[in-house]
């Protein structure tokens, strides 16, 4: 077999593999990584992306993006997300079927696939658990499942019927694919528009209570119990709801939970303004709560940093609070804030894994998974013959948010004007630099 | 909304479940005003120092009122110290942060109340389910005849309006003198016609001028 012929090198970086940090130039061809070494000399024509002091890691994974195609291109486009991914490290997010219509049908998978073909970062479509995520019957699960869906939520919301759910986990059993909940009892959330206690009672703002996402996880690691059938956690916020993974882990259940980089960050009392902007669901929670999600994605209780990018066009964020839509753009912070909350706990290989390695195996996309033809094995490891999926992510620079340059299309950010340690410098994509020094070519 | 309109002086008419900053200075007005007049003196010769201690009861739905949440911080500014009487279903979920007790038993709580501060039972806001009847809400925490035999001869009580005779305040205790709602309303007009005179640049011997919003 003839070497491959190299045409991208990336040069100069730390590779952060399972373990560590190790310095190597990474010599790319033919979508792979085709070889490692200290020093790489770049054949004439291959494109050379500088990583001097920049940790060259996996391709990020995100378990949670709303790309709002079809439905509400007014908001964000699958294309228009994609890019958004890109200049956050990301190589590949899993779509939210929360669309319009949801993603309950073959016909709907197969327009996302084909909208996502050439975009900035590979997408993978999750389907709904539901018809119309209307909580009544199971959707087509099998025929989605054909297709290459791995995942199903009726995220935006929680399978309220605790018998349906049962049925769902059942019947998903052996089709190769996660049942994901948006863990939050309607009745018990009841219209709260943020976090019940403190803040909502001074504001005057209907709060839903943290009992309301530990309700249906405590129910949900029930039915795992009950049926064997894995689930996902989805934007764990509350301390209550960390405490019963962690206990669920502990029995040896099959249980994943994902938290969102605003969960580890924001709380309530940032709704003080009345600024629509922090509206999101589940809320923005107490210190206690984001000390907890800290401390669960430190301990392996929490398996993936999730964004929950949540795209709201100005005409319909922009509105007094209680009518405003939840949800904040995360997709281009994530790992600045990742790596600003994290790394002072844990090494850069832990950090990368939560957004990398392990997202990629909760959604089924790693190269021990079957791939849909076009997409590429996720999640890493940097190594010789893998797939070309990198984030170089240099540490020493900075991330100041403004929100008039993200490539998505709305502003939804709850972070306008900070600035984050770190900032994401390239992205390569199947072996195709889609990010040059946090420049979309896409 | 001040902090995005330039050099604007903004006045919360009442917002949601979140404040009503006018009906609590007017119901502060109000009280003082019937103060000094049991007193024989001006209003203003009372400065601020008969709230001092003064024991105010707010009574009812203090989750969803507007009015509730302005009056604690009034009343407590001035020196009051204000008590919350309510089912548990219609306090806020939280008080962390509020200067109030709350009372224990209602009934008793009315023995030594200098105000009582009456809410209406919502029910446009859904406060109708946060209790199981009407009648069972009168017969626990309205102001009936004979609750009103509790209170101190000299007790105010007041109401936001508008009332639900029969439901909150009884029909007879609502035309009672110690009843000052009509008293309210009718400061209600001077006191936000005061307020839109102040801070539409209306001078006044004694008050600083009112600073305008950077």
């Amino acid at each position: 077999m003839h070497e491959q012929e190299v045409t991208l090198v990336v040069r100069g970086g730390s590779v952060v593999g399972p373990d560590g940090l190790t310095r190597a130039d990474v010599a790319v061809g033919g979508g792979r990584v085709v070889g490692l070494a200290d020093s790489i000399d770049p054949p004439k024509g291959a494109t050379v992306l500088d990583a001097g002091g920049c940790l060259v890691g996996p391709g990020l994974v995100d378990l949670h993006t709303h790309l709002r195609q079809p439905g509400r291109e007014e908001a964000e486009t699958i294309e228009t997300g994609a890019r958004a991914a890109a200049l956050g490290g990301y190589t590949a997010v899993v779509a939210m079927p929360n669309t319009e219509p949801p993603i309950d049908s073959a016909g709907v998978v197969r327009e996302i696939l084909d909208l996502a073909d050439g975009c900035a970062a590979e997408v993978a479509v999750s389907g709904a658990i539901t018809l119309g995520r209307a909580g009544r019957a199971l959707a087509p699960m099998g025929e989605l499942a054909a297709l290459g869906v791995t995942l199903f939520t009726d995220d935006g919301a929680g399978v309220q019927d605790g018998a349906l759910m049962r049925r769902a986990l059942d019947y998903a059993k052996g089709l190769g694919v996660t049942l994901a909940q948006h863990c939050e009892d309607s009745c018990l959330a009841d219209g709260g528009a943020m976090h019940e206690g403190e803040w909502s009672s001074r504001l005057g703002i209907p709060g839903m209570p943290a009992a309301a996402e530990e309700a249906m996880v405590a129910r949900d690691i029930a039915l795992v119990r009950l049926t064997g059938a894995p689930v996902h956690f989805l934007h764990l916020s509350t301390a209550g709801s960390v405490d019963l993974v962690r206990l669920a882990k502990a029995e040896g259940l099959a249980v994943t939970a994902e938290a969102a980089p605003h969960h580890m960050l924001l709380t309530h009392a940032q709704v003080a303004g009345y600024d629509p902007v922090f509206k999101v669901n589940p809320p923005l929670r107490t210190d206690e709560d984001v000390a907890a999600v800290v401390a669960g994605l430190c301990d392996g209780t929490i398996d993936a940093v999730a964004t929950d990018h949540a795209p709201h066009a100005p005409e319909a964020k922009d509105v007094p609070f209680d009518q405003a839509p939840p949800g904040m753009l995360g997709l281009q912070t994530a790992l600045p804030i990742a790596w600003e909350v994290l790394s002072p706990r844990l090494g850069p290989e832990r950090v990368f894994a939560l957004m990398s390695a392990q997202p990629a195996a909760i959604a089924r996309l790693t190269a021990t998974d079957p791939r849909p033809s076009g997409h590429s094995a996720q999640g890493g490891p940097v190594e010789r013959g893998a797939a070309a999926n990198l984030c170089v992510f240099d540490p020493a620079a900075t991330t100041l948010v403004e929100p008039g340059r993200l490539a998505s299309r709305s502003r939804n950010t709850p972070y306008a004007g900070r600035t984050f340690q770190g900032a994401v410098r390239h992205t390569v994509l199947r072996g195709e630099p889609v990010v040059i020094d946090a420049v979309a070519q896409r | 909304m001040a902090r995005w309109v330039e050099r604007a002086r903004v006045v919360n008419a009442g917002d949601g479940w979140h404040e009503h900053p006018t009906q609590a200075l007017l119901d502060c007005f109000t009280v003082r005003q019937v103060l000094a007049e049991r007193k024989g003196a001006a209003p203003e010769e009372l400065g601020i120092a008969c709230f001092e201690g003064l024991r105010v009861l707010i009574v009812g739905d203090v989750r969803h009122s507007r009015v509730a949440r302005s009056q604690v911080l009034a009343y407590s500014a001035l020196g009051a110290r204000v008590t919350l009487a309510s089912p548990g279903s219609l306090l806020p979920p939280s008080l962390e942060g509020w200067p109030v007790e709350v009372a224990a038993d209602f009934d008793e709580a009315l023995n030594d109340a200098d105000v009582v501060s009456l809410l209406r039972l919502q029910a446009e806001r859904g406060s109708g389910s946060f209790v199981p009847s009407l009648r069972e809400y009168t017969a626990g925490w309205g102001l009936t005849a004979r609750r009103v035999a509790r209170l101190r001869d000299d007790a105010i009580v007041t109401h936001p309006g508008p009332m639900v005779r029969g439901v909150e305040i009884a029909s007879d205790v609502a035309d009672l003198p110690r009843t000052v709602v009509t008293q309210q309303v009718a400061n209600g007009v001077a006191v936000r016609m005061a307020i839109l005179f102040l801070l539409l640049g209306g001078e006044l011997p004694g008050v600083a001028e009112v600073p305008a919003v950077a």
